[in-house]
């Protein structure tokens, strides 16, 4: 049986690192000025700097590379395809750009995930939706909310391979419709059975 | 005390050949007061025991009549209801909402604790108490079905509910997980109505009831009515 899929953001793994000692706002606030200056910054000098730097702090949160090299490898497929194409439309200086900037941005969220509790990022969460409340959104929902799409991409992905595992025992794995249709029905029982799951437990409730 | 009055559960369903849609009725009408410590519900897949469950803890509201917990209605209180009713899902899969057992126990802690450092050490003990404190930081993925299914318990038991309602909470285990779960929910102190299809489980609840086609046809003592229900599955019994 294939093991779930961690998705490139991947899941919270205990650690000592420093990266695990920083405060959930402060980690979240870094991944939003890496993006601005990701995107601020051009060429392609400046984006495989970025992508060094990604990977140093990588490095330095000390996550497991199994942790990571699974769930960034569609990433990585992802950043090729889009840099080749972009090499191609615009210059090879516009493609590195693009598929360096990327991944960087993407392999420092993985860091962030990966060294902050869901619990930690959902408290920040709260405390930035907190305005929210003026206009009759709880902050605890709208976190939650977040919190739930960070979970739910790995599963997403999970249930596709699922999917596409059981059209090809079948023998259909070229036929679009056995692999579209029952991911799309199985993706919308998981939300339902999600949305049961917290309103069992009286999570949308004030 | 739970109290269910001439309660009623319809739904819209496509007609025959896929016809217009019409109401069917899914429950009822069902009145009962529940009082016993520990009520399991046996019946046939499709016979409305798990919508009699939901209708505990509001997860389903009833077409008409009413179901109340402790004097508070469903409908009307349903959050009120819903800190006082547990539930606890077949598939712990579709319960277990965070990418590892201690935020997903503190996740339900989160309303009674707004400290992180002290909700994190109501979660770990709540973990310890069901044996699941060593793995409180392992990727879900990692636990087996029956570590999953204690960790969906002790996420619903860790806001200490007074009534705990399980939906065949067995189903998907093996012969060990099973007993595990069964001795775990025989020894709490909460109020636990358990809709199962192990008949041994329905035997050691204070009352059974049978539920079938929608109505429930037979309430009592646990080995009466599990006789019954094995009648009515052998076709034995005539209404």
């Amino acid at each position: 049986m294939r093991a779930p899929w961690a998705g490139p953001l991947g899941l919270y793994h205990p650690g000592t690192s420093v990266l695990h000692r920083l405060p959930a706002g402060a980690k979240l606030a870094g991944l939003l000025v890496a993006g601005l200056v990701v995107l601020f910054l051009h060429g392609p000098t400046s984006a495989v700097g970025a992508l060094l730097v990604a990977l140093g702090v990588l490095v330095v949160a000390r996550v497991p590379l199994h942790r990571t090299t699974r769930g960034l490898l569609p990433v990585l497929v992802t950043a090729a395809l889009v840099g080749a194409y972009q090499a191609w439309a615009r210059g090879w200086a516009v493609g590195v750009e693009v598929a360096a900037d990327l991944l960087a941005l993407v392999v420092l969220g993985t860091v962030v995930t990966a060294t902050t509790r869901s619990d930690a990022l959902l408290d920040v969460l709260a405390r930035v939706a907190r305005p929210l409340r003026h206009v009759g959104l709880p902050p605890d929902s709208a976190a939650l909310a977040v919190g739930l799409f960070l979970r739910t991409v790995p599963v997403l992905a999970q249930t596709s391979l699922e999917v596409r595992d059981a059209a090809r025992a079948r023998g259909l794995e070229r036929d679009l419709r056995a692999v579209v249709v029952p991911a799309a029905v199985r993706m919308v029982g998981h939300a339902r059975a999600t949305g049961d799951a917290l309103a069992a437990r009286g999570l949308g409730d004030r | 005390m739970i109290e269910l009055d001439d309660v009623v559960v319809t739904a819209w369903s496509p007609g025959p050949g896929g016809g217009d849609e019409r109401v069917v009725r899914l429950l009822g009408p069902v009145t009962l007061r529940l009082a016993e410590r520990r009520v399991a519900v046996v019946g046939a897949n499709g016979s409305g025991k798990s919508t009699l469950a939901r209708l505990l803890n509001g997860l389903v509201l009833p077409s008409s009549g009413s179901v109340r917990v402790d004097g508070l209605d469903t409908a009307t209180d349903g959050a009120a209801v819903r800190r006082r009713v547990g539930f606890v899902f077949t598939d712990p899969n579709a319960q277990i909402v965070m990418p590892t057992p201690l935020e997903d126990v503190a996740l339900s802690l989160r309303r009674r604790f707004p400290d992180a450092a002290e909700r994190e050490v109501v979660a770990r003990a709540a973990l310890a108490r069901f044996g699941l404190g060593e793995r409180a930081d392992v990727p879900v993925h990692a636990l087996s079905g029956g570590q999953r299914q204690l960790l969906a318990i002790a996420a619903v038991l860790a806001v200490e509910p007074a009534v705990l309602v399980c939906d065949e909470p067995t189903t998907l285990l093996d012969l060990r997980w099973r007993r595990t779960v069964d001795d775990l929910l025989a020894g709490l102190d909460q109020q636990v109505v358990v809709v199962t299809h192990d008949l041994d489980a329905a035997r050691r609840a204070d009352r059974v009831l049978v539920v079938h086609d929608g109505q429930v046809v037979h309430d009592g003592e646990p080995h009466a009515a599990v006789a019954h229900y094995e009648a009515l599955m052998s076709g034995e019994w005539v209404p």
